[in-house]
């Protein structure tokens, strides 16, 4: 393993001085070619986990204020290959999507390259979330968290201004191009994909999607973008540790105003990222699990093939109101209002029989949980409903477990991603 | 040419979908470019359109021929004004409202009078379903629509 260049500002280095002074131990440590054991392992306390590739998470409000169940992160990014930097805080932590897009009302200190299609017109992405779309430009950025950088990454930079939004973008529904309705400065998408859209994208035609556009003075027209090119998981752009990630957030019983954790990187790369008694969950060619559940009331179980594990989900979601006898809210139907609080078990089973395990949560009435803790962003009981295709488990599943997510196609100990650990 | 011809469908005016008449289910097939599948039963019809980018849309028809109801799975979601039809600002302002609501980023669920809907997923798979209340036949259960 090299050691790392370190390019900041002096504001940066300020404000990460402790974690560097650590990760540059630990970083002379390995190349010294000894084991350093000064470091915590994952077995322990999450929050206490320190290390060049351990970022400090927080779920608090975010920066819109009144998120319930949001973890969030600071993420510098500059120039390439320069020290103009700006770090940038209230970036929420996503599983559930790859790439790092970032509000352009909060990108204010730093200059980024857009990136220009072979015409040399600049290329702009169409990116569908489940309520709604980011429409902004594909810029190049080197990102850095805690001792690790990723150079020349492609990011997009949302803005629905700058371009006017394509009617095929616009059809997917209402633009998340403001704090008020993005509800983070940005989101950091460290999923189980390495680039957000894949092969379809590459050529144009029928079979694209419609997410990347170059935009000359004409008008904007879908373009084909090479994998290198696409918005991109940055760890696994990272020069090491960049198999995946570990989400560590301790066990959150009752409502807490906060909760302090880590993102740490690489899985099996470091004494601190070992899998250890982790239990595997292969995932399908969506990305998904199945969820094997008995609703309350009803005598029967089911299997809800598109499960998954979301950081950037705020709840557990699951079924419907209708079919899962659970009460929704009168004033807020897309989350449950049981009379009194819910306990509940299922069984997640991995794709193709690799992992299984029961996950034990509670539902509580969400009402109540906004009303009598207004001060509180962290609830591990607010739940609602989604669709009957699957399990979204939220945040509130990571509360007291070390989540592991391994990037497609990355070699690790337990083999090669994508898949889920826990 | 490809990209040329993909921006013109992409302005095609020919939207239809959620509470139009069935025969608007050609008028879909065609905008989608997708092949078509058909099947029936006592009390509806379901029109199975797998389009070239990989997503399968189901509209769901009643004897008297109205899409009562939709249902989408796929990779990323389908053309939703195309789905959702006359519907589709209805969708377009409640997922607004949520986003702007306080609590923070979640499936979407909208549940009105004249429109039910469940959208959920992540990068790479996205399924959903909507329907018109005042559309169903009867005896055909909600739960039918997935």
């Amino acid at each position: 393993m090299m050691v790392k260049e370190q390019r900041v500002t002096k504001d940066e280095m300020r404000r990460v001085n402790g974690i560097l002074a650590v990760a540059a131990l630990l970083l002379l440590g390995v190349g010294c070619g000894g084991g350093s054991s000064s470091h915590t392992n994952s077995n322990t306390t999450s929050n206490t986990n320190t290390g060049a590739n351990v970022q400090p998470i927080t779920v608090n409000a975010g920066p819109a204020g009144n998120y319930a169940n949001g973890a969030f992160t600071s993420v510098t990014v500059c120039t390439p290959g320069t020290t103009t930097c700006q770090p940038i805080d209230g970036v929420l932590v996503d599983t559930g999507s790859s790439g790092l897009r970032i509000l352009s009302s909060a990108l204010t200190g730093v200059t980024l390259p857009q990136q220009k299609a072979a015409s040399g017109a600049p290329v702009v992405e169409c990116l569908p979330f489940v309520s709604g779309f980011t429409w902004g430009p594909v810029e190049s950025a080197d990102v850095q968290m805690a001792g690790e950088k990723a150079s020349s990454v492609p990011v997009q930079v949302i803005n629905d201004t700058a371009y006017p939004v394509p009617t095929a973008c616009a059809n997917w529904g209402a633009s998340q191009g403001t704090l008020s309705s993005l509800r983070a400065n940005g989101i950091l998408g460290v999923g189980l994909l390495a680039q957000d859209c894949g092969e379809r994208c590459v050529s144009t035609g029928a079979s694209n999607p419609n997410f990347y556009y170059e935009c000359p003075a004409s008008g904007c027209v879908v373009v084909g973008e090479a994998l290198s090119q696409q918005v991109a998981n940055p760890v696994a752009l990272f020069s090491s540790d960049n198999n995946g990630v570990i989400i560590e957030l301790p066990a959150a019983p009752n409502p807490e105003a906060t909760l302090s954790g880590s993102l740490i990187f690489g899985i099996g790369t470091q004494s601190n990222n070992a899998i250890g008694s982790a239990t595997k969950y292969a995932v399908d060619n969506f990305g998904n699990f199945t969820t094997v559940f008995k609703a309350p009331g009803s005598s029967t179980s089911q299997s809800y093939s598109s499960s998954f594990l979301d950081s950037g989900s705020n709840g557990l979601f699951f079924l419907t109101a209708a079919s899962s006898g659970i009460q929704d809210c009168a004033d807020a139907n897309f989350f449950y209002c049981p009379t009194s609080t819910l306990g509940l078990s299922a069984v997640n089973q991995g794709a193709g029989g690799v992992g299984s395990g029961t996950v034990n949560f509670s539902v509580a009435n969400a009402d109540s949980l906004f009303n009598n803790f207004s001060n509180d962003t962290v609830l591990g009981e607010l739940a609602g409903p989604n669709t009957l295709a699957g399990f979204d488990w939220g945040l509130p599943f990571f509360y007291g477990r070390n989540v592991f997510t391994a990037i497609e196609g990355k070699s690790t100990p337990s083999g090669v991603g994508p898949y889920w650990a826990y | 040419m490809i990209v040329l011809a993909s921006a013109l469908l992409n302005c095609l005016p020919a939207f239809a979908g959620l509470g139009d008449d069935v025969s608007s289910v050609l008028a879909d097939q065609a905008h989608m470019q997708g092949a078509l599948r058909t099947t029936q039963t006592a009390a509806y019809t379901v029109h199975e359109i797998k389009t070239p980018t990989g997503v399968t849309v189901r509209e769901y028809a009643s004897a008297s021929g109205k899409v009562f109801g939709v249902a989408w799975q796929g990779p990323w979601p389908p053309d939703m004004r195309q789905v959702l039809s006359n519907y589709f600002d209805t969708y377009r302002q409640a997922s607004q409202a949520q986003a702007s609501s306080h609590a923070g980023r979640k499936p979407l669920v909208i549940k009105q009078p004249e429109l039910v809907l469940e959208s959920g997923g992540h990068m790479r798979s996205f399924n959903g379903r909507a329907y018109v209340p005042a559309l169903l036949p009867s005896g055909v259960s909600a739960e039918t629509i997935q």
